[in-house]
């Protein structure tokens, strides 16, 4: 099994003509993922790699039977796409876009507590259950199909884990980059809630980094609520407080909070066991299995 | 992106905030025909993106022509925790009986802004938070309302303003709120708001940070940035679009994602290094920003040895090893020992065209990083 998206997911590519949407396009199209149209405002009746493209989200998803989005807007344009797609009732929508305005989360934020869509980021690389469907720009051919839940707020730090991971021979039921921005729309606590809920899951690792207090709330529902074991990673213990480091969400301000230590602590009163690299994490899932 | 002062305080006049006189100087006869027109006594105010610039000897008090040329003369030039003192704000000094806070900022934990107000104005509001969170009354707005008056007026009295400013400090709220949300601000806060022994309600300082990400739709606060920059390394990774913080330590770091170039700075100080810096090159850089990026790291006197760690999901690993070999070939001599690591897409390909006279490669984060260390202490010797 997996979480949030398998084999029968119909995506629909909001942006399918830009650079970013076809190329990714291509490349979920060759991973497998059954995407089924393309969303472009004034595009509508072309094609991009044999995918039909239609004006508007509620066009294709009433032509294709689209039940998942994502999102290759431009940042100028992607909180009006993402409202777009959680006017459709679509099941998953995931917002690849790096340099969504806060403001503009602020709002879609308030939006994803009176529908049921699930959104995934913004600033985020997608979600992937190997073998079955990747909706984003994840290198398929790092993850292989296994009993491991990961979820992550980074693109890369996911990868080095992942072929940490996958080069011992630990596959993953599957994977999720949750985003580096300030206000994402599934948390730590929504993947871990889905893993803890999946049979095939059998241990979860977890990759937090500083800033915000989303690891801290994370850790205290792993100590209430999970059996499923997880081992964590913190990035950012050498970051200067109030400097941004390269994510807009990875910053620890001036007040102390959001910092890797208070991180790190949390998971561990919570008996998440924190890898100081990346090998240690998987070290830790193998004690696991 | 950080306003400086006087920029804020320009636009809360402009939206109908009371703020003290005042007149920006970049010179010391600036500030004396400034402190003329202004008056004594008048503080003369460092303008630089630095927190706690009064302790710091950036804010002076002035009651004579003399002691503002003294001071004028003391604070342009001076270097305020690593930023250089161009300009000063003249400012009428407030004779004032109460001072609090008024501020409106982004929760994240929320996802909603909140606005909050403090009887306890004029010190640090963070230890305030800190030491006596009761202090600070806050109120959640609805992005899709913004701050209705009633939560405006509600948090007003939460925090005990007295009755006969309430209504003054209010409309600053209200205000703050507007030019918030008008302005793509991701923090706005005036503290403090004096109430002035004339019974007056102004705004006495401000701090007003936009979000970067929404500056496309500000062009006029854009334009606005101005001596952001620590040093002139900054100041570069700024023109070449690179998120870059420089750091104290002796092995640059270049890599791909801000997830795994803080990871790799991390690992530098786990194997007993120094990292100088965080720079990340972004996703699907091509050949011409690992050029520039080594540039960057080249240019900081203080690297002995770099890393270069990539992993490649919409980067392709042969782009980066082309830029590198290209970067690195307009040496004669290899400035400071690169080590390399290329995982991910192409990364195969990627080190099948590196030039391994020119740089070290290794196959993992770890083992990478640990022989950045050894480079470093070696040349250190």
């Amino acid at each position: 099994m997996s979480i949030f998206v398998d084999d029968d997911t119909r995506v629909v590519v909001q942006g399918i003509t830009g650079g970013e949407g076809r190329f990714h396009t291509e490349q979920m199209l060759a991973y497998g993922t059954n995407v089924v149209a393309g969303a472009v405002p004034g595009k509508g009746g072309q094609e991009v790699e044999g995918v039909p493209v239609y004006d508007t989200v509620e066009q294709a998803v009433a032509a294709e039977d689209a039940n998942a989005s994502v999102v290759f807007v431009p940042p100028a344009f992607a909180g009006d796409a993402i409202f777009e797609a959680l006017d459709t009732n679509l099941d998953l929508v995931v917002a690849i876009t790096e340099g969504v305005p806060t403001q503009d989360m602020a709002k879609v934020n308030k939006r994803l507590g009176e529908v049921d869509t699930r959104l995934l980021g913004p600033n985020c690389p997608g979600i992937i259950t190997p073998g079955e469907a990747k909706l984003g720009i994840l290198p398929g051919n790092i993850f292989e199909s296994g009993n491991v839940g990961l979820v992550s707020r980074s693109g890369t730090l996911t990868y080095q884990v992942v072929s940490n991971l996958t080069e011992r021979g630990i596959g993953q039921t599957t994977a999720i980059g949750i985003g580096g921005d300030p206000i994402i729309g599934t948390s730590f606590i929504d993947a871990l809630e889905a893993f803890e809920a999946d049979p095939e899951t059998d241990a979860v690792a977890m990759c937090g980094e500083i800033g915000g207090v989303d690891e801290e709330e994370a850790a205290a529902y792993i100590a209430e609520h999970m059996d499923t074991p997880v081992a964590g990673f913190i990035a950012g213990r050498t970051a200067p407080p109030g400097k941004r480091m390269g994510h807009a969400g990875a910053i620890v301000s001036g007040s102390g909070t959001g910092t890797a230590e208070s991180k790190i602590n949390a998971l561990n009163e919570a008996g998440v066991p924190v890898g100081d690299t990346p090998e240690e994490v998987a070290d830790a899932i193998e004690s696991f299995l | 992106m950080k306003l400086h002062e006087y920029q804020a305080k320009q636009i809360f006049a402009d939206a109908g905030i009371p703020v003290p006189k005042s007149q920006l100087a970049d010179s010391v006869e600036g500030v004396l025909d400034a402190v003329a027109d202004i008056g004594y006594p008048a503080a003369i105010k460092a303008q630089v993106h630095v927190g706690g610039r009064g302790k710091a000897g950036g804010i002076k008090i002035v009651t004579s022509e003399a002691e503002a040329r003294e001071a004028a003369e003391a604070i342009l030039g001076m270097d305020l925790k690593g930023y250089t003192v161009n300009e000063v704000l003249v400012e009428q000094g407030v004779d004032f009986v109460d001072e609090y806070y008024v501020g409106v900022t982004m929760d994240r934990g929320e996802g909603e802004a909140v606005a909050m107000v403090s009887t306890k104005g004029g010190v640090d509001i963070e230890q305030v938070a800190e030491e006596d969170p009761e202090a600070i009354a806050q109120e959640h707005i609805d992005p899709a309302f913004g701050l209705h008056p009633y939560q405006a007026r509600k948090v007003v009295y939460d925090a005990g303003v007295p009755a006969e400013y309430a209504r003054a400090v209010t409309l600053i709220l209200s205000k703050l709120y507007d030019l918030y949300e008008a302005n793509d601000a991701s923090d706005i806060e005036v503290n403090p708001v004096m109430i002035t022994s004339d019974d007056d309600v102004i705004a006495a300082d401000a701090v007003m940070n936009i979000d970067e990400d929404a500056l496309f739709r500000h062009p006029e606060l854009a334009e606005m940035e101005k001596d952001a920059y620590q040093n002139d390394l900054e100041r570069k990774a700024g023109e070449y679009g690179f998120d870059y913080v420089r750091l104290s330590g002796n092995v640059g770091i270049i890599g791909n994602g801000a997830g795994l170039v803080m990871t790799t700075l991390d690992l530098v100080d786990y194997y007993g290094g120094k990292p100088a810096n965080f720079l990340d090159i972004g996703g699907g850089a091509k050949a011409e920003r690992v050029v520039k990026a080594l540039d960057m790291v080249f240019s900081d006197e203080n690297v002995e040895s770099v890393v270069f760690n990539i992993f490649g999901g919409i980067t392709r690993g042969d782009e980066v090893a082309k830029g590198i070999n290209e970067a690195l070939g307009e040496f004669d001599e290899i400035p400071k020992p690169v080590v390399v690591r290329l995982a991910g897409t192409n990364a195969k390909e990627g080190m099948e065209i590196l030039n391994t006279d020119l740089v070290q490669v290794e196959a993992t984060l770890e083992s990478a990083v640990q022989r950045a260390v050894k480079n470093a202490e070696e040349v250190a010797q």
